[in-house]
This record gives structure tokens, C-alpha cells and sequence, in this order.
């Protein structure tokens, strides 16, 4: 039993190291320094993925902003107030959610915000990420704050701590660890997504800091690079996923050492 | 002295379930209490119902009168956190909170607002942390976490944060329970000391530990006082045969 769980371990390590390697090997010829500044230009002409950079970083900056507390709120109401018909609603509904085809968000997110503003927009494509991120957030936070002994509670309950500071004090700083590994998570979850991107920020080739025009992010920008006729276009391909899977790995590793165990 | 609780014919349900039968009894100022009784019979149950932190159960009611220093702390206007802060609890298994050693202390005179000054506050803690008999083990790691200190330690640490508001009455639901013996010694040479300024109502598994710190002895069976004397004689000439059984060990 032990080998054969240790033998699917191993698997599953090899697979991540192979496709990282993979990436690694065809992704770092191509990346310098230009690359990563440059906006994308005409084929044979260098250019790069500056502003895909700045572009997936700002949408998944305001999808944060908007998701993570929308997220913990729902999470902490659906484990401290939840056990009622609402609270059964809502936790089905965040489940549907998250099983749900990031594309048919993206496909809401058009009808809803695109077509009545008539174009793509930078925000469209946050409130997409955010939606994304909303249920994960939610039922991790959720699951996190129920893992929280009872007697902790009591414990400040005893001591005359009403409800809401038991939460805000007790419970949420012991989920603390927790509830940011599930942010994390999420936040990793939404930076690959590609397809609710593709209707609602569209893509753009230019540096762009507002939120009310169409917007460049590297997923897109993988993907239209990828899916290019051009062997150099590939190429680009690969360095853009690597900057991306770097940058995944890079938002893991910070919030592990931020959430490292204080007590 | 007088009588610091009063309970009248007390019922208590977990939704259809009965788990105390009526219960009248009187716990007397400055004394230490202990419940005795096998498990399931409603020790724990009845403690809870003295700060009422059965109302966290939903569906958990109660009928009947209790009455501290006079007042009924079931009436609909009872403040309960004031009610809280006055009868203190100590759990079977200790319950630090994730913080440091002060800050465990501190939580209750803060979210109290007890404390005029950070001197002040630091010299409440201080005290409650002497008061419990901890204070020499922990002085020099104030702020490291209270999860680094022992079982026993720990207990001591939850019996300082009850201290630090200042309660009259102080429960205790097995508070030794998990303990080995030496820590066990100390907790107990504690209540014997905190009884001096507290009403103190423990709940033992223990018959020899009863014997050696309660004043008085109530026995519970299956959600029914069975008998309650001052423990001298409940442990030599008890009035009750089942009381007498129990004690000697025959049954429980
Ligand atoms: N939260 C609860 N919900 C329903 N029944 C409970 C609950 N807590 C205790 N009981 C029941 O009430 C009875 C008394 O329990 P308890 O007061 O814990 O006894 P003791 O502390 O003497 O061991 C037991 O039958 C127990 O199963
Ligand atoms: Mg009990």
C-alpha cells in the first residue's frame, strides 16, 4: 500500500518536473531583457510582453480587490451563520461556481458589462477574475474557519467576548494561514486564466493603465503567440509561459513565507 | 455566609431530550464546590447553565430559576457578557488562544475594556499571571507563544485569563483532567488558594481530589442531584445509598 502510494507520488512529482523542465528548456532562450519590456510588434521584429505583464497584473490587482473580500466575507458568514437554508443556498450556488467553465463567465461577463459599454474593457476582465475567485475563496475560507476548535471559541465566549469579536480576533487570526493559502490559490487560479479573457479585455498592444479600455494580459498573449503560423511566435510562446509559471511560483513562495506560523 | 448561587427546580432539554431534572440547589460565597457523578449524568451541562453558555446550543432550553447574588441571570433583560465576565470558566481541555503568552491574558481585560494604561494593562496581567501561579515560569517569555508553555502550564494560563476580568465565580469543567500528576498538585493547591476570593464550583472525575479541596459535594445521577453535604461528611456518612455505592466505587 505504501509503495504504491509512494510509486503514484512519484508520478505525479515527475509529470510537474517534466513539464516544468519542458517549459524551462524551450521558454529561456528567448527571454531577455527587451522581451520583457517591449510591447508585441510585427513578426521578425523582436518585441515582447511588457505590457501583458503590467495588463495581467492590474486585472488580477483589481480581481483581488475585489473577490478576496467579497470571498472571506461569504466564507466566514457561511461558517459562522450558515446553517440555515440561505447559508445551504449559497454554499450550493458557490459550488455550481466553481465547477462552472471559466469561459461561461467570461460569456456572462460580455453580456452583462461588454455589450452595454460597447467595448472591452480592462474591468470587464477583473470583475470576470473576480467572479472566478469569489466561490474559492468562499468555501476555503469557509472550511478553514470551521477547522477552528470549538473550545477556542468557548474559551472567549467565557470571558464575556461577544460574537462578531470572537470571530474578528479568535477565530479568523487561528484561520489566518489558512484562509491566505486558499487566497493564494486563487489568485495562482485566475492569473492562468485565458478563456473569460478572451471576450471581455480582448487584448491590447499597446501599455495600457486604464481600466476602461481593452486590455493585454500574458495568457492571451500566450495564446495568440501560440496559436501564430511562425516558429519565432512559438518561441515567444514559451518564454511568456514561463515568465507566467515563474510568476505563479514566485506569488506562492511569498505567501508561504508571509503566512508562516507566528504562534 | 451567604449563598453566591441559588438554583430552583432547574430542567434542562437538548431539544426532547432531558439532561437535568429538577435541580435545586445552593452554592455557598468563598467555598469551593465540587460535582461529582458519572460521565453523561450532567455535570458539565449544569456548570454551563451558570454562564450560560449553553446558549450557543439552539436548541438547547431551560426551565426553572437561577439566581446569582439574587439577581436571575435567565431574565430577558441579563446582560450576558457582564454576566460572562463575573463567572469565569476554566474547560476540561485548555483552550489558549493563537497568541503570545500576554496577549492570552490581556484578550478579556481588552475586549472588557478594564485597563486605564498599557502600564495598567501590563500590571493587570502581571497580577492574574501571580494570582495563577505561573507567573515565575513565564516572566521572561511574555511574548512567545502560549502553545510553547506545557499542559499543565497551559491550564494554568486559561485559570489566569479567567483571573484577569476580574470574576467572583470561577468554573471549572475537569480542569485537571488531562493533566499528569504533579501539574495536577498545583492546580489544585490553586483552588484551594483562589477560593479565598472566589466562588468556585469544579467539576472532578477524580474522588480523592474532591475529598482533598471541595467544601461541599453534589452528586449527580443520570441529570439528578443526588445528593448535596459538606464533604467531610458526604465522603464518611453520606445520606444516600446510591451516594455511598458510588463513592466507594461500587458502580461508575
Ligand atoms: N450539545 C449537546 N447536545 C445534545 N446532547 C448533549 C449535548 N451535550 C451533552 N449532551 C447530553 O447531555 C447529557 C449530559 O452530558 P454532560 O453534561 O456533558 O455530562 P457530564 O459532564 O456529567 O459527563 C449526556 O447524555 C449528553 O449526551
Ligand atoms: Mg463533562
Amino acid at each position: 500500500m505504501t509503495m504504491l502510494t509512494a510509486l503514484c507520488a512519484i508520478f505525479a512529482i515527475t509529470i510537474l518536473v517534466i513539464i516544468l523542465a519542458y517549459i524551462a528548456v524551450r521558454g529561456v532562450s528567448a527571454i531577455n531583457i527587451e522581451f520583457l519590456i517591449d510591447t508585441p510588434k510585427p513578426v521578425g521584429e523582436g518585441g515582447g510582453i511588457g505590457n501583458a505583464i503590467l495588463g495581467s497584473a492590474l486585472m488580477t490587482l483589481l480581481a483581488t480587490a475585489i473577490g478576496l473580500p467579497i470571498g472571506i466575507g461569504a466564507g466566514v458568514y457561511l461558517a459562522e451563520f450558515g446553517d440555515n437554508w440561505f447559508g445551504n443556498t449559497v454554499r450550493f450556488l458557490s459550488d455550481t461556481l466553481i465547477g462552472v467553465p471559466s469561459i461561461i463567465v467570461g460569456i456572462f461577463v460580455y453580456t452583462i458589462v461588454v455589450l452595454p459599454m460597447s467595448r472591452q474593457s480592462g474591468f470587464a476582465g477583473a470583475l470576470s477574475l473576480a467572479i472566478i475567485m469569489i466561490p474559492i475563496v468562499a468555501r476555503t475560507t469557509e472550511e478553514m474557519i470551521r477547522l477552528v476548535p470549538k473550545s477556542m471559541r468557548e474559551g472567549a465566549l467565557a470571558l464575556g467576548a461577544p460574537q462578531w469579536r470572537v470571530t474578528w480576533n479568535i477565530v479568523m487570526p487561528a484561520a489566518a494561514s489558512g484562509i491566505a493559502t486558499g487566497a493564494m490559490l486563487s489568485i495562482a487560479r485566475i492569473s492562468g486564466e485565458t478563456a473569460p479573457l478572451l471576450f471581455t479585455a480582448l487584448n491590447s498592444r499597446f501599455y495600457n493603465y486604464f481600466f476602461d479600455q481593452p486590455m493585454a494580459s500574458l495568457t492571451v498573449q500566450i495564446y495568440n503567440y501560440a496559436t501564430g503560423p511562425f516558429e519565432i511566435e512559438h518561441q515567444m510562446a514559451w518564454a511568456a509561459t514561463l515568465i507566467l509559471v515563474g510568476l505563479i511560483l514566485f506569488i506562492n513562495i511569498v505567501v508561504r513565507f508571509l503566512t508562516k506560523k507566528k504562534y | 455566609m451567604g449563598n453566591k448561587i441559588t438554583v430552583k427546580n432547574l430542567n434542562f432539554f437538548y431539544g426532547k431530550d432531558q439532561a437535568l431534572f429538577d435541580i435545586s440547589l445552593k452554592i455557598p460565597e468563598r467555598e469551593v464546590m465540587a460535582f461529582v457523578g458519572p460521565s453523561g449524568c450532567g455535570k458539565s451541562t449544569f456548570l454551563r447553565v451558570l454562564n450560560r453558555m449553553n446558549d450557543t446550543i439552539p436548541y438547547a432550553r431551560i426551565e426553572g430559576e437561577v439566581k446569582i447574588d439574587g439577581k436571575d441571570i435567565y431574565k430577558a433583560k441579563t446582560d450576558v457578557v457582564a454576566l460572562r465576565r463575573m463567572v469565569g470558566m476554566v474547560f476540561q481541555k485548555s483552550n489558549p488562544f493563537p497568541k503570545s503568552i500576554f496577549d492570552n491574558v490581556a484578550y478579556g481585560i481588552r475586549i472588557n475594556r478594564m485597563h486605564s494604561s498599557k502600564k495598567d494593562l501590563a500590571d493587570r496581567v502581571e497580577k492574574a499571571l501571580k494570582d495563577a501561579a505561573l507567573w515565575d515560569e513565564v516572566k521572561d517569555r511574555l511574548p512567545t507563544s502560549a502553545f510553547g508553555l506545557s499542559g499543565g502550564q497551559q491550564q494554568r494560563l486559561c485559570i489566569a485569563r479567567a483571573l484577569a476580568v476580574q470574576p467572583e465565580v470561577i468554573l471549572m469543567d475537569e480542569p485537571a483532567s488531562a493533566l499528569d500528576p504533579i501539574a495536577t498538585q498545583k492546580i489544585e493547591e490553586l483552588v484551594v488558594e483562589l477560593k479565598k476570593d472566589y466562588t468556585i464550583v469544579i467539576v472532578t472525575h477524580n474522588m480523592q481530589q474532591a475529598a482533598r479541596i471541595s467544601d461541599r459535594t453534589a452528586f449527580f445521577m443520570l441529570g439528578k442531584l443526588i445528593e448535596v453535604n459538606p464533604t467531610e461528611k458526604m465522603f464518611t456518612n453520606p445520606d444516600d445509598k446510591l451516594t455511598e455505592d458510588y463513592i466507594t466505587g461500587r458502580f461508575g
